[in-house]
């Protein structure tokens, strides 16, 4: 579009030709124009969403940007081998009795001389509401889905409500499934793990009908054929080729439950989230590091290990597939 | 047709013929039985690490039947005291009633008792010295002495004595703690009674034509503004609804989606142009980076929102600060996977006419990416819409911290429903929206 001829070359080109280089041009301004016009709407838009995104916050950008270096200067521990001292919970030299260098007294005895470190065993809760909110998870999922495939159970009732309930569990916030089980089982764990299974029922739901509407056919009809019933059409011709796919959705899951958790946690589902929060808020630099390493560790090797795993058991091509869609 | 039939000689001939054909290794034969097993142990000790059983069976189950009944119907409060040898009715702050409203299930009577009706035959007639229960048209006196308040003898399961207290169950439509100094109604109606109007306002009470009318025709009801605008001051600062707060937060939850987004784009895009290594001949630059892309994404959301919630207090700036860092990681590996997978073709051909290197980018590479970028940046921002509304509850702002402050009050169930339904309704808006644009942009091949 930008090579467009100029006037001097006009002069060979027949009548026919002409036309057609004027309706070209003709097209490539009116296209300038949407470009410039849609550029102009955007910026507009956003200086407007950027002045009341400054108008709503407590503090001004600009007044709290010096503050702001400060907090990262002021947010430092007092050596680096604190931030060890407090992932291992181990006395601190420079304890002064207050909860900001108490590393010790946090320990989780396991016997009377082995310990874990707490921030170790928060991770491994939050780990574990992970996993277990993803089995459950994918478990309701995997019941659902072929309740809400077009090819399974055709285009009525049936499909339109699995669908419906699959969306709304998966657009309802999580906080407030979390709020209202905090509210009635007291705030812990559990509520987070409910939350979170809600989630990933909706979430791993639809992917999975996906999966099981693009299945090949071909196996089913061959069962329908010699007279097998629903249940074991969809065990012996779907499950077989579906259920890789689920697999590694069910990993990718994985990964993203544990982040899902962590901030559960931090709004009141127990773990390191909560952890976390509380020291942030209260200013220990030391924890604060100690805690975010932890955090950046597990995040990592989680997705290596569930990447390296997906790689192994469905091979190259559809490990590819699934991280598109996911 | 006679069933296929195999005998046992045939059956040994084909097995030692093929024996590939029906021999499965060990994991094969094994393996789901043993995934399944560990995953019930696994499960099981989840259950005993968690506690999970005596919390569920230690929860106040009674109270989220309270809670989830709060979602479409509301409650009056009322205590009425007994005062002087009268009885006095006391209402709670949150303006149920105009002062000397007319209120057809509570109604003085001639001696300076009240009469609470509670729908059908069920109905309390208070007295200073004695509460008159009538379940089903059955009567029970209930006496009421200077420090006791006592339960008839013969009184069905719905009416117990609590301590010095008695207390009456009318199912939904509500309950009365009857105790020696008061008696504390909660009268439950379906609906939400002061939803559009509370109870200052001078359109409460009226039907929707007869405000509508007024908004139209009527005489202005305050003379320095049109009714209309009127109707629109009072619904946005309803005392009890705070419709005027609830939108500004949705809309600081949206800002913060779209902004961060919006940002993230905006900075991923030249910065995966280093990151592509058939784009940037530098081994240094692709691996920096790209582990910087890494370290961003890898930092959880909720740490970067913790952090700036500190730097700069609760409000959208921490929430699209959040959101862009972990975005500008996650979608700086998406478009530079994009880039590592261009047609060079194009390239070439525009760089064999002499181009110079920028404009090489520019008409050789961003016209086959910019759809995938554009799709992926759209996928983000609705998936973004979403939890921001969980990173406001940490502490970013937006509707996810009145959610939770909502939430935490106990009290508010029924304005935790109604933020429920906007979001379910922004996000479904959204959804489709961007999945229209997307399919626009992508062409008929769709994502």
């Amino acid at each position: 579009m930008a090579h467009v001829a100029g006037p001097s070359q006009l002069g060979g080109l027949a009548e026919s030709s002409r036309t057609i280089l004027d309706h070209y041009q003709s097209q490539v301004r009116t296209r300038r124009i949407y470009t410039v016009v849609s550029i102009v709407v955007f910026v507009i838009v956003l200086a407007l969403s950027l002045d009341f995104a400054n108008d709503a916050n407590s503090g001004k950008f600009f007044e709290r940007l010096p503050y702001f270096f400060d907090f990262i200067k002021s947010f430092v521990p007092d050596s680096p081998l604190e931030i060890f001292r407090a992932m291992f919970d181990l006395p601190s030299p420079y304890s002064d009795g207050s909860i900001k260098y108490d590393y010790t007294s946090d320990r989780i005895w396991i016997t009377d001389s082995f310990y874990i470190p707490n921030f170790f065993y928060q991770l491994l809760i939050t780990i574990n509401i992970a996993i277990l909110s993803t089995i459950l998870g994918a478990s309701g999922a995997f019941f659902l889905c072929f309740f809400a495939s077009t090819n399974l159970v055709g285009a009525g009732v049936t499909r339109w409500v699995v669908r419906r309930i699959m969306e709304i569990l998966r657009a309802f916030p999580e906080i407030v499934v979390a709020g209202l089980l905090a509210a009635i089982l007291s705030i812990g764990p559990i509520a987070a793990i409910i939350a979170v299974s809600v989630h990933t029922i909706g979430a791993l739901g639809k992917l999975f009908f996906e999966v099981v509407e693009n299945a090949d056919m071909k196996p089913d009809e061959g069962l329908r054929a010699s007279g097998a019933n629903w249940l074991e059409r969809v065990r012996f011709a779907i499950l077989p080729q579906v259920l890789p796919n689920f697999v590694s959705y069910t990993l990718l899951r994985t990964e993203i439950n544990v982040r899902a958790s962590t901030i559960i946690g931090a709004v009141g589902g127990g773990g390191i989230g909560e952890v976390f929060s509380l020291s942030i808020g209260r200013d220990h630099a030391a924890k604060t590091y100690a805690i975010i390493i932890l955090l950046l560790v597990t995040v990592v090797c989680v997705d290596q290990f569930s990447a390296w795993l997906r790689r192994r058991l469905i091979g190259k091509q559809s490990f590819e597939f699934g991280r598109g869609a996911a | 047709m006679s069933v296929l039939t195999v005998n046992a000689a045939e059956r040994e001939r084909l097995l030692s013929t093929y024996p590939d054909v029906f021999h499965r290794s060990f994991m094969q034969r094994w393996g789901l039985l043993i995934v399944a097993v560990c995953v019930v142990v696994y499960i099981a000790f989840c259950f005993s690490f968690f506690k999970i059983i005596p919390t569920f069976a230690n929860g106040n189950w009674d109270r989220a039947a309270v809670y989830v009944q709060d979602w479409y119907s509301w409650r009056a409060q009322p205590r009425l005291r007994f005062q002087n040898g009268k009885v006095v009715p006391q209402w709670t702050s949150r303006g149920q009633y105009p002062q000397g409203a007319e209120i057809d299930w509570l109604k003085p009577t001639a001696k300076g008792g009240y009469t609470v009706l509670f729908g059908g035959d069920n109905r309390l007639e208070v007295t200073p010295t004695q509460v008159d229960v009538y379940l089903d048209g059955k009567y029970y006196p209930v006496a009421i002495s200077a420090d006791n308040a006592l339960l008839p003898a013969g009184a069905p399961a719905r009416m117990e004595q609590d301590g010095n207290k008695v207390n009456v169950y009318f199912g939904f439509a509500g309950q009365a703690e009857i105790r020696p100094t008061q008696v504390y109604i909660q009268r439950r109606f379906l609906g939400w009674a002061n939803f559009f109007f509370d109870t200052q306002s001078p359109f409460w009470g009226r039907s929707i034509t007869e405000v509508a009318g007024l908004m139209v025709a009527g005489e202005r009801i305050d003379p320095s503004q049109s009714n209309a605008s009127l109707a629109l001051d009072n619904f946005l600062n309803n005392a009890s609804w705070q419709h005027g707060d609830i939108l500004s937060k949705l809309m600081q939850t949206l800002v913060m989606a779209f902004v961060g987004t919006l940002l993230a784009t905006l900075i991923a895009f030249p910065l995966a142009f280093i990151a592509a290594r058939n784009i940037t001949q530098s081994k240094a630059a692709n691996w920096g980076m790209k582990r910087l892309f890494d370290f961003l994404r890898s930092i959880d959301m909720l740490i970067w929102a913790l952090f700036f919630t500190r730097a700069f207090g609760p409000g959208p700036i921490p929430g699209i600060a959040a959101i862009f860092f972990t975005d500008t990681g996650a979608l700086g590996k998406v478009y530079a996977e994009a880039l590592e997978n261009v047609d060079d073709k194009q390239r070439e051909g525009v760089k064999s006419v002499g181009a110079a290197p920028v404009i090489v980018q520019r008409y050789g590479v961003v016209p086959q990416v910019l759809p995938i970028f554009i799709s992926q940046s759209l996928y983000f921002w609705e998936s973004n819409t979403r939890s921001a509304t969980v990173i406001g509850a940490v502490g970013a702002g937006g509707i996810g911290l009145k959610l939770l402050e909502s939430m935490k009050t106990n009290a508010d169930w029924d304005k935790v429903a109604y933020m429920v339904l906007l979001i379910l309704l922004v996000v479904f808006v959204f959804d489709n929206v961007s999945n229209a644009l997307r399919s626009r942009v992508m062409g008929k091949k769709g994502r």
